[in-house]
């Protein structure tokens, strides 16, 4: 066997190699088979940061394909009821430089709920059936009513109505969402002592 | 003598307690009108059982609890509901709450009510009852549900019951007042606890800074020895919950834990002698003692205040001296908020109105660069890095805020009093947490509209495939009918029955006597049909029904017979030709 070996090293190498590499391999497709993961996990991640409004602003059917597609290398800017934290979010997880918001799908806007005016309202269904999550309640030549709590805020039951009977809300401040809010940020020109506002003025 | 530990940090700031005890406790009276927040407690707002216009009694329930931690409300006085509205009260926000306003008719009547003739013989869930629908709530601080933080977690026993006179913040004296007066009530109270509780050990621990209360609570206690009254050094914040159990046991509780969890219950002075009140004589917690301090007005003093008070009330009592006073605070100079109408009543929590003039409590001097001294540091009672929480907070970076432990920081105002740079640190941490609060019910409510919207689309799904699978089913139907036709040798049965209809189509349109049989047949349906209404009509006469039913049927059966004959007539013309 050592003689063999010594006799014809190039050959024991490549065998040695292959016999190495071989099992190795095996190995390998047997685990790309057995722990296959389900789904794309990156995309998982991103729906999980996404806001879930469903508004389709950033141009695709929902927050999920959205998701899909950033994980494809799409923009990460595009959704304006995110706003800038889920960008940072999204570039904190993707290890990229956060860009600003996108203009060209819309601004970051207040958060806010459908209402429709009931006595307005003709009960064509339009609504319910443009809205994403299912959060307004009613039936045909029935009033509709908007579930407040389910309300995600994205606007896509305003454009159907024939009657235009559905307002968007701004939510209104209660002691429940009340909070305290940071102190003002720190002038940059307090006169402290004499000597800083000269600073100041040379500065400017 | 016990052995005392001591806590990381505090501060010591000028106590300016003198003033407010120099008289007794005094009645506040009954005031013109009451105006109760359906929210005084930490947990769901109370419910109101009454109408406007009702008239209540002193005692009486007009806001029953509305879950399992919240508290109900019962009229300090009798008068009339005039509203159930929206009204200030006392929040750092400013913004108005519903609240039912009662008018006094000042009769102070009560309503009927008797306490229990022996504690000792009720069981613990009977008291806890009581002092549930007493609407008792803790009267330190942050007004949490007696009854809930007496029930605790089943299968937990409790080793220690703590009993917190401590009230360290400045300027309040209310516990202090109690303990001197009241020391016999505040021990018999703590008996009922220890009854509901069983624990091993019960502590009643205080400041001695306080010399009459304590000497008030032993003397008191002499004749019972089932409290032990533990005395230890004045440093501010002695007296926060977690700060009080490590001093006096030197365990600290597990951060994000309850005392419970390490089998130690905290109650205050006042809950105590509410709890003995509701117990022995039936009483529900619709006052309490909240001391009225401060350079602008003329007596600082301790009152017996009905709750529901406007807080203008007692200013006025302790006579306000308005051009003087800058602004209200409601609790003391560290803790306290800002009242913005003294309007606002006196609540289940309030137990000091601060009323100082501008020299006393200066507005902030702006905020300077933090330094890094690190003194805020050394002050932290949690043994937090404040100034770290405060880069953090700037920042908004909220992963690292709970990195470190911001959720622990009892806002007790330490490190701000104690920063040389005058940064409003507390303010900071406030809205941080908030901020992370606001994050977490944010991400609950998008993933539930994650999972809203997924069923709808699975739903939709379902609903195309069904449409689906009903069209593949028949047209799977169509293709076997025609095959099983052919099949048979003969033609499409469908095909067939057109065919048949149209055949006869064009032989009656070819003359309608050309098929004598098929008219025989028709006269034959049309007697019977005629024959059937005649009994039917003869039954109806005999049974005496409706006229108008009698009517139909005699028409049903006129016209059948105009039928008939017209039928008869076409066949014999049919046969004659």
């Amino acid at each position: 066997m050592m003689a063999w070996v010594t006799d014809y090293p190039l050959l024991a190498a490549l065998l040695a190699l292959v016999g190495l590499g071989a099992p190795f391999g095996a190995l390998l497709g047997f685990a790309a088979v057995r722990f296959r993961a389900e789904g794309n996990p990156i995309a998982d991640e991103i729906n999980a940061i996404l806001p879930q409004t469903q508004c389709g602003q950033c141009g695709f059917p929902g927050c999920r394909p959205y998701a899909e597609a950033i994980a494809g290398g799409e923009a990460i800017n595009k959704c304006p009821p995110g706003g800038e934290a889920t960008i940072q979010a999204l570039a904190d997880l993707l290890d990229v430089e956060a860009p600003p918001l996108d203009a060209e799908h819309g601004e970051e806007k207040v958060k806010t709920v459908a209402y429709i005016r009931e006595d307005e309202c003709i009960g064509c269904t339009k609504c319910i059936q443009a809205c994403p999550v299912d959060a307004i309640l009613g039936a045909a030549k029935q009033m509709h009513t908007v579930i407040a709590s389910e309300c995600t805020g994205c606007d896509l039951c305003v454009e159907p109505c024939p009657v235009d009977c559905i307002d968007m809300l701004p939510l209104e401040e209660s002691l429940q969402t009340w909070h305290w809010q940071l102190p003002a940020p720190r002038s940059n020109n307090l006169e402290i002592i004499a000597t800083d506002s000269a600073t100041a003025e040379r500065a400017a | 003598m016990r052995r005392v530990y001591d806590f990381h940090g505090g501060i010591h700031p000028a106590e300016n307690k003198h003033q407010s005890v120099r008289s007794g406790i005094r009645s506040a009276g009954v005031p013109a009108q009451l105006i109760l927040p359906l929210s005084q407690h930490i947990g769901a707002a109370a419910r109101p059982v009454v109408t406007v216009g009702d008239y209540v009694l002193k005692g009486q329930v007009i806001a029953e609890a509305a879950g399992h931690v919240s508290a109900t409300l019962h009229a300090p006085s009798s008068g009339r509901i005039s509203g159930i509205e929206d009204r200030p009260i006392p929040h750092p926000s400013g913004l108005p709450a519903p609240c039912i306003v009662i008018d006094c008719d000042q009769q102070d009547l009560w309503t009927p009510h008797q306490g229990v003739a022996d504690y000792r013989d009720c069981d613990a869930s009977e008291l806890l009852e009581l002092i549930s629908s007493a609407g008792i709530a803790g009267m330190g601080g942050a007004g949490f549900p007696t009854a809930v933080k007496l029930m605790g977690k089943p299968g937990r026993s409790v080793k220690t019951l703590i009993i917190n006179g401590t009230e360290c913040e400045p300027y309040i004296t209310a516990d202090d007042i109690l303990m001197r007066e009241r020391a016999a009530d505040i021990l018999e109270g703590v008996a009922i606890l220890q009854h509901i509780l069983q624990p091993e050990e019960t502590l009643l621990g205080l400041e001695d800074n306080k010399p009459e209360a304590i000497a008030a609570l032993r003397e008191a206690a002499a004749s019972a020895s089932h409290v032990e009254i533990v005395t230890f050094p004045t440093k501010y914040p002695s007296g926060g919950e977690k700060q009080l159990i490590e001093i006096l046991t030197g365990k600290q509780v597990p951060a994000g834990g309850l005392p419970g969890d390490i089998g130690i219950v905290c109650q205050n002075v006042g809950t105590a002698v509410a709890v003995r009140d509701a117990v022995i004589y039936g009483r529900p917690l619709i006052s309490r003692i909240t001391t009225v301090t401060g350079d602008a007005v003329a007596t600082p003093q301790n009152f017996e205040v009905l709750l529901g008070t406007p807080m203008q009330h007692l200013l006025d009592l302790a006579g306000l001296q308005p051009e003087r006073c800058e602004r209200l605070v409601m609790g003391g100079p560290m803790m306290g908020f800002t009242v913005t109408n003294p309007q606002a009543p006196i609540v289940k929590t309030t137990n000091c109105i601060l009323a100082p003039t501008t020299a006393e409590l200066p507005p902030p001097p702006p905020a300077q660069p933090c330094i890094r001294c690190g003194l805020c540091a050394e002050a932290c009672p949690a043994s937090l890095l404040p100034q770290q929480l405060f880069w953090f907070a700037q920042g908004k970076e909220f992963e690292k805020l709970e990195q470190h432990n911001l959720f622990d920081c009892i806002e007790c105002g330490a490190c701000s009093w104690v920063c040389p740079s005058h940064i409003p640190l507390v303010q900071y941490y406030r809205a941080s947490k908030a901020d992370i609060l606001q994050q977490r019910r944010d991400h609950a409510k998008s993933e539930q509209a994650r999972e809203r919207f997924e069923a709808r689309q699975t739903r939709l799904a379902q609903e195309d495939e069904e449409r689906e699978a009903k069209r593949a089913a028949r047209k799977a139907a169509a293709e076997k009918r025609t095959q099983l036709a052919t099949q048979e040798g003969g033609e499409d049965p469908i095909q067939a029955a057109i065919d048949r209809a149209k055949a006869k189509k064009a032989a009656q349109q070819a003359g309608t006597g050309t098929e004598p049989a098929a008219a025989a047949s028709a006269l034959d349906t049309l007697r019977q049909k005629l024959e059937k209404a005649e009994q039917r009509l003869a039954q109806s006469h005999a049974s005496g029904e409706d006229a108008k039913i009698v009517a139909a049927l005699e028409a049903s059966a006129e016209r059948l017979r105009g039928k008939l004959t017209e039928a008869e007539s076409a066949a014999s013309e049919a046969g004659a030709s």
